[in-house]
């Protein structure tokens, strides 16, 4: 039944991972990558807007992509669980489908 | 052929021709509409800007890729779900879309309209039911 949606945009830069929250089914995991993981801050302005519309949804951060940007874990927003690539594969292969917002 | 049909819905959220991805996304879709499967198209955020009436590229020197998706019907592609959300926040209603339409042959041919206009929450439970999804 669930789908693990990627999302690899800043949500400064575009509305993409709006878009995705607010299509994303209750129960669904939303993996944030790449230039995706600065939608996993805390303390900006994008925040609250996430973590109310993530609010029924998983929300995963890729590790290595934050680390990669200099995140430290520390500024990673409540409600968002660090995966590695493993952790990655292994969402993707028990979910039914992977959507990638692009 | 593979005797399993599945469902393959394309996710279109861009604008027609600032990118490519548009009309590469067509691409695809023609081609992979010989390979049998149940497929659907979604157009949201700017991808309904894809639909509009009227374009003329004959300035830019770009091809006018809009016609083609007249002929998906002939091609058995004949479910296009549009966001009434994202025709909303653009100034768009149906009556700004090209008229695409599909013969129906188990209704005598009878022509019928291929676009379907599905609030955000309708068009999420669409993507919920696929079994492949492919964005662009």
């Amino acid at each position: 039944m669930a789908t693990l949606h990627t999302v690899n945009k800043s949500p400064f830069q575009n509305q993409t991972l709006i878009s995705c929250l607010g299509h994303a089914k209750a129960g669904d995991s939303v993996l944030l990558i790449e230039d995706g993981v600065y939608g996993a801050m805390s303390g900006n302005a994008m925040s609250e807007v996430v973590a109310g519309m993530g609010a029924n949804v998983k929300l995963f951060v890729l590790g290595a992509d934050m680390k990669a940007r200099g995140i430290d874990a520390a500024r990673m927003a409540g409600g968002f669980t660090s995966v590695d690539y493993e952790g990655f594969v292994d969402m993707a292969a028990s979910c039914d489908r992977v959507q990638n917002w692009l | 052929m593979s005797e399993v049909i599945k469902k393959f819905l394309y996710v279109n959220r861009k604008a027609p021709y600032g990118t490519i991805y548009a009309q590469e996304a067509l691409e695809v879709v023609l081609i992979g509409a010989a390979f049998d499967q149940d497929v659907s198209l979604a157009f949201l955020d700017d991808g309904v800007f894809q639909l509009t009436k009227g374009q003329d590229t004959k300035e830019t020197g770009l091809k006018n890729f809009s016609p083609t998706f007249r002929a998906l019907g002939d091609y058995e592609v004949t479910k296009l779900y549009v966001e009434q959300e994202s025709l909303d926040e653009r100034g768009l209603t149906l009556d700004d879309l090209q008229d695409i339409q599909y013969e129906d042959e188990d209704d005598d041919y009878a022509e019928k309209p291929s676009i379907i206009v599905v609030s955000r929450a309708r068009m999420g439970e669409v993507m919920a039911d696929q079994d492949v999804i492919l964005s662009f």
